[in-house]
């Protein structure tokens, strides 16, 4: 769990919007609002800078569609 | 995550077909963590799953996987586990296939204290076939079978598991899928039977006849309703009404079963070969 992920960058929020049906987990859960749905009903990143990393979004996703980058420490 | 998915999930599989908002997908990504930190080698785990939404899981898993039929995984695990006993098992069932339709196969799993871990998704209801209320659906509930309410008093499958004998049991929920996945581990190394409640969503099948809203809202229903078990000691009975206790319930030592049974081949060997000369 605490490799770093090598294929993204420390600020990176990825969001697979393929593999994601839209059920507004991450949005809920999310402390900072940085997620939102958009018009097609996926999650989608309105506010990155308010991110503070807790990957709460990608441990609730039931479909392994958020990969949050890890700073390196 | 993701690069745990990559080594133990079939990738080729996904997306998964569970509905938006189940949880199931939750609880299978605990379930990846936690073999990730066992160490486990994929070609000496076995992930045996009985019928039902939940037990899709073993089908994503890349590890040596045993879909069997509803209310059996115990059954073929029990198999697995006596032919090879150095095997890791581990047993994915939903609540219906393992308190129902599996119930009898559960209390004697437990009874025997065979070293595996059962992990039971707890939707409160069958989902894939249509709805029906199982014995961990509460009571006044609607379901398809329960038009106007559930009647029947629930079971609670750590009270079960404990009276039927199991020598670990633990329960967490989808929101607090940290603690579920450290449950899974301690479960994992004990040895014995052990047992792991996660109490998961279904807003397709459970929440929306029980207007219960969406996947989120019931997730973070899970959040506003448990209590650890520390909390629980000190509330009372009407109290803990509708809550979720969530943490280690009960540990206990007994002998594990098939270390019996090598002690009976053993026997039965030396038995035979006196008789020989």
């Amino acid at each position: 769990m605490n490799k770093a992920l090598s294929s993204l960058g420390p600020s990176d929020i990825s969001i697979k919007s393929k593999w994601c049906k839209g059920c507004r987990i991450c949005v809920a859960i999310c402390p900072k609002k940085v997620l939102a749905m958009d018009a097609q009903h996926k999650a989608t990143v309105v506010n990155p800078e308010a991110c503070n990393r807790c990957r709460m979004c990608e441990t609730h996703c039931p479909d392994f569609a958020i990969e949050i980058g890890v700073k390196e420490t | 995550m993701q690069e745990h998915l990559e080594t133990y999930l079939r990738m080729e599989r996904l997306p998964h077909i569970w509905c938006p908002g189940c949880g199931n997908g939750i609880v299978l990504g605990s379930l990846v963590k936690a073999i990730h930190e066992l160490g486990y080698d994929q070609d000496k785990t076995v992930i045996v799953s009985g019928i039902g939404c939940s037990s899709r899981a073993a089908g994503y898993m890349d590890f040596n996987t045993l879909h069997t039929t509803h209310g059996r995984a115990l059954a073929f695990a029990t198999g697995v586990k006596l032919a090879k006993p150095e095997l890791k098992v581990f047993v994915l069932m939903g609540d219906g296939d393992a308190t129902a339709i599996g119930g009898n196969h559960f209390i004697h799993a437990a009874r025997r204290n065979m070293d595996m871990t059962a992990i039971i998704f707890n939707n409160n209801i069958y989902g894939m076939t249509g709805g029906q209320y199982s014995p961990l659906t509460p009571e006044d509930r609607r379901a398809t079978t329960a038009p106007y309410g559930t009647i029947e008093r629930n079971f609670d499958l750590a009270e079960l598991a404990k009276a039927a004998g199991a020598t670990y049991v633990a329960r967490s929920t989808t929101y607090h899928n940290s603690l579920l996945t450290r449950l899974m581990v301690a479960a994992a190394r004990h040895k014995g039977f052990s047992v792991v409640e996660a109490i998961t969503a279904c807003p397709v099948a459970y929440g929306r006849r029980n207007k219960l809203g969406d996947g989120a809202d019931m997730l973070l229903a899970q959040k506003e309703n448990a209590v650890t078990v520390k909390q629980a000691e000190s509330m009372g009975k009407d109290e803990l009404a509708g809550k979720i206790v969530i943490g280690e319930l009960y540990q206990a030592e007994a002998p594990e079963y098939t270390e019996l049974y090598q002690q009976i081949i053993q026997r039965a060997q030396a038995r035979a070969s006196k008789g020989c000369n």
